[in-house]
């Protein structure tokens, strides 16, 4: 535990992200998060207050782009911090192969799993080739004055796959907001204060579990 | 209120047919350019832009009759040349006087996304507000004519007004009102479609123009801006103007079924997730050795 962690956390508790980790996210989920309601509102017109709400339609069109680009920074340092942690393994298979268990709660069916189960590692991927396919398509769609009319293929391609990536990372950041706010108590606590309870880990991610405290059993410290 | 009040039926002392008879006084608005009469004198260009208030840009020689390559944000109107040799040899001057068409089915405002910043009057008109514009240039890939253009200072899309300001207040467009060769005309879509018609078969009758004809493309619902060309057959032939100009497929697909799909998509998502809470509930730590936490 470091010492910022402990001020909040119980005397057993597990560090599970550091004030460095904690950091990577918010600020990789502030930049999604305006980029998505940006987004929106360019998307539909029913939210297109969402825009008015953040400073007016051309603010938002201005920022929108460069934000974008703080959310591929983003998970460029995630990637290089999170990588090997997010490698498909044996266990994630044999996880997601019975994730119907996982989604209705039957956990004791679940197999122990590691720091992150495979549909959090699904979820890591889903953003990282969703944030290249949206980087790719949205840097056409920024300087759109730049392609001549004779390309105006390229343009049309682009919004489509712009779109496209944008609702698949949507789908995926529905489920992640729900099971970290909802569906999983502590996983925000984890994500603010870094720490987890020991039950938590052992009931989450027992792998990880036995790996950080060599099998202790729960509430012997 | 029907405008058809205001069509006159008589008047007073006035030998001969009554002018303005059965003349169309419909709402809609149609800007008639003939350009088998066009001389490519450039009026229209300077008319447009001392209407508009922006000052005359420095032109571009590329050996043509044409003042640059591209119309430009504060440049609404320009006069295209080719140079076209037909098949029998012969040389022609072909000019074009080249702006928005104000659509009836405009591409630029179905793919929009700004509350406001484009307005289809209904007499035709389609106007951009650039007070609501957010720069996205949407409207750039909407538009099937190459027509609207970014000013990179103000992030802002201009494009021919067709003069909303001056038909808002009972007057002809500037280009029009410069014009010297009567090349330009301005009224009803009935009656310009009307007049495009008598010059057409006029060229048929007494020229060699046998596939002149009106370019009124239904691709785009018919335009407010209308040609005489000396071949209707060969529309790019005058500076690139579409055979058959649409709305861009992915821009339907995009602002219809696409839009539709994933609104649903975003909504049975969150509705979905809902509904698994209320059905299971927060996943629980194991209760067994929770009590040996506690």
């Amino acid at each position: 535990m470091n010492a910022a962690a402990t001020e909040y956390a119980p005397p057993d508790a597990i560090q599970r992200y550091t004030f460095h980790e904690r950091v990577m996210h918010w600020l990789t989920a502030l930049s999604y998060s305006y980029c998505l309601a940006t987004g929106l509102a360019f998307y539909t017109p029913h939210l297109f207050w969402l825009a008015v709400m953040l400073g007016g339609g051309p603010t938002s069109r201005f920022w929108h782009p460069i934000l974008g680009i703080g959310f591929f920074l983003g998970i460029i340092w995630m990637h290089l911090v999170w990588r090997r942690q997010m490698e498909i393994t044996e266990t994630d298979k044999r996880f997601l192969s019975n994730v119907e268990d996982y989604a209705t709660n039957r956990d004791d069916r679940v197999p122990p799993q590691e720091k992150y189960n495979g549909g959090q590692k699904l979820y890591y991927w889903l953003m990282y080739y969703g944030m290249f396919l949206l980087l790719f398509s949205g840097v056409f769609l920024w300087f759109p004055e730049y392609i001549p009319f004779s390309l105006a293929w390229v343009r049309h391609l682009m919004i489509i796959l712009h779109e496209c990536a944008a609702l698949i990372t949507i789908g995926g950041f529905i489920v992640h907001v729900y099971m970290s706010t909802l569906l999983v108590p502590g996983s925000m606590t984890a994500m603010i204060h870094g720490f987890v309870t020991r039950t938590w880990a052992r009931t989450h991610h027992r792998l990880w579990y036995i790996r950080m405290t060599g099998g202790d059993p729960v509430g012997k410290e | 209120m029907s405008n058809s009040v205001l069509e006159i039926k008589a008047i007073s002392g006035h030998a001969g047919p009554t002018p303005g008879r059965d003349a169309s006084r419909d709402y809609d608005v149609c800007k008639l350019i003939d350009v088998t009469t066009c001389i490519g004198c450039k009026a229209c260009e300077v008319a447009c832009l001392e209407w508009n208030g922006y000052p005359f840009r420095e032109t571009v020689f590329d050996n043509t009759y044409q003042t640059m390559p591209d119309l430009a944000w504060n440049y609404y109107n320009l006069i295209r040349f080719n140079e076209h040799v037909a098949e029998d040899g012969t040389l022609s001057w072909l000019m074009r006087k080249d702006g928005c068409m104000h659509c009836a089915e405009p591409g630029c405002l179905l793919a929009c996304p700004a509350d406001g910043a484009i307005v289809q009057y209904q007499n035709g008109i389609v106007d951009f507000n650039q007070d609501n514009c957010i720069g996205c240039q949407y409207c750039v890939t909407g538009c099937p004519f190459n027509i609207p253009k970014f000013n990179h200072e103000t992030k802002k899309v201009h494009k021919c007004t067709l003069c909303s300001d001056r038909v808002g207040a009972g007057l002809e467009p500037a280009c029009i009102k410069a014009c010297p060769t009567g090349c330009l005309h301005f009224g009803s879509k009935d009656d310009m479609k009307d007049l495009a018609e008598k010059r057409v078969k006029q060229l048929h009758e007494h020229t060699s123009h046998k596939s002149a004809g009106v370019y009124d493309p239904p691709g785009v619902g018919g335009t407010h801006v209308i040609y005489v060309l000396h071949d209707i057959d060969h529309p790019q032939y005058y500076g690139g103007l579409p055979k058959d100009p649409q709305i861009p497929l992915v821009v339907r697909i995009w602002k219809g079924p696409l839009k539709w799909l994933g609104n649903f998509a975003i909504a049975a998502g969150i509705l979905t997730a809902a509904a698994h809470f209320v059905r299971y509930g927060p996943k629980k730590v194991e209760e067994g050795q929770k009590k040996e936490v506690e």
